[in-house]
């Protein structure tokens, strides 16, 4: 997935995260990451932002976030919005499914 | 019908992480993760992404999971059904129902995507919410369009818009469209479901519409707001006089087959077929009232 446009999802809202994506010219995802929970989750919350845009392909972007409390969960779908609102694109992919 | 009950379906708006988290606490029987009416336009995708996430991370418990998609026609409905039935609710939510054939539309997009993630065909159950005069009239149709659907429900909001009326606190306007639609969800052997009510400060009002319309037969309602949650079960709870009075019934209807004979009766009155079905239902509903016990809010 490349990165094209900036792209941005989330609130500040307690429990949510903003995640705000732009292209990058070199290869490498570059994270700055402020957070109410820093000290505690910091390097989980960089760890999921990082996995998430693996996932998606994304090889170069900057990535700025800055969260409220988000649940993994949270972060990975912020991540995800964001990724896709950044490659101006709504070819979307579900890979995960429910096991039950 | 299943044995589910779904007395109170909390509405939970998909684009709020912090209400996602917490949406189990507060005690309702089912859980409605709502991509449609309350994610503003720009944000149709966030929400997607985050109830997706939050399905196939979080735990519910034995919380009833459901999704409202987007209206198929819309073209955002196809993009929530890919992304939510891989996240395997318990039931996906149908808005705007207005024929069986969107029931049966949906359904073959929802088995297609089963089929694709390898999900055991059949295991997404559906329900449809009818919210248009055409709705209601269709109603019928709709209840025995598709073996998925676990019930059908009523949308007020767009069904007095569609009347050119608007809502009364005592429900006039939703009467035909209340009976139909319990009638045909109790012919099709489903639940009907019955709308929201908005004024979550009327808390008098809101049990005076509860206690007529599960006086109607709906089976529950969905709701808005968890502070609705307790006195919709109390609603739905059977009283002691009722349950005292259903028991009697069946020990009388007990001692009367003991005996071999096939007629009961009570302090004089003859007990027939119906009299037992009725209290065996409102025991029934006790018990399974009781393994589901309201959490303080």
């Amino acid at each position: 997935m490349k990165i094209i446009t900036t792209g941005v999802a989330g609130t500040m809202e307690s429990s949510d995260i903003i995640v705000r994506i732009e292209p990058k010219e070199t290869n490498g995802i570059e994270l700055e990451l402020e957070s109410d929970v820093m000290q505690q989750f910091g390097k989980q919350i960089e760890k999921v932002i990082r996995e998430t845009l693996d996932e998606l392909g994304v090889e170069a972007a900057y990535v700025n976030a800055v969260d409220k409390g988000a649940l993994d969960c949270t972060v990975a779908a912020r991540t995800m919005a964001a990724a896709y609102r950044a490659a101006n694109s709504t070819d979307y992919v579900f890979k995960e499914v429910t096991k039950k | 019908m299943s044995g589910r009950l779904r007395r109170s379906m909390l509405f939970v708006p998909g684009n709020n992480p912090g209400m996602i988290r917490d949406a189990h606490i507060y005690g309702s029987d089912s859980i409605m993760f709502d991509l449609e009416d309350s994610v503003a336009i720009d944000q149709k995708d966030a929400a997607r992404f985050l109830v997706y996430k939050a399905l196939t991370t979080l735990h519910y418990g034995s919380k009833e999971l459901v999704v409202r998609i987007n209206d198929l026609t819309t073209g955002l409905g196809i993009k929530d059904l890919e992304a939510i039935v891989r996240a395997r609710p318990d039931v996906i939510r149908l808005p705007k129902t207005e024929t069986a054939q969107d029931v049966i539309d949906c359904e073959r997009e929802i088995e297609r995507i089963e089929r694709e993630a390898g999900i055991p065909v059949g295991s997404t159950g559906m329900m449809a919410a009818i919210e248009s005069a055409i709705g209601v009239l269709n109603a019928k149709e709709i209840a025995f369009s598709s073996k998925r659907l676990i019930g059908i429900a009523l949308g007020a909001e767009d069904y007095v818009t569609d009347l050119k009326t608007t809502r009364s606190p005592e429900g006039i306007e939703l009467m035909f469209a209340r009976g139909m639609i319990v009638n045909a969800a109790k012919a099709a052997g489903i639940m009907a479901l019955d709308t929201v009510y908005s004024d979550v400060n009327n808390e008098e009002g809101f049990i005076a519409e509860a206690t007529m319309i599960r006086k109607m037969g709906f089976d529950g309602k969905s709701i808005i707001n968890p502070r609705q949650v307790a006195p919709l079960h109390a609603v739905f709870t059977p009283s002691e006089r009722d349950l005292k009075k259903a028991r009697a019934i069946m020990d009388a209807i007990a001692e009367a087959n003991a005996r071999g004979s096939g007629v009961a009766s009570l302090n004089g009155k003859m007990i027939d077929k119906p009299v037992v079905a009725r209290a065996q239902y409102l025991l029934d509903l006790y018990e399974r009232s009781k393994s589901m016990p309201v959490e303080e809010v």
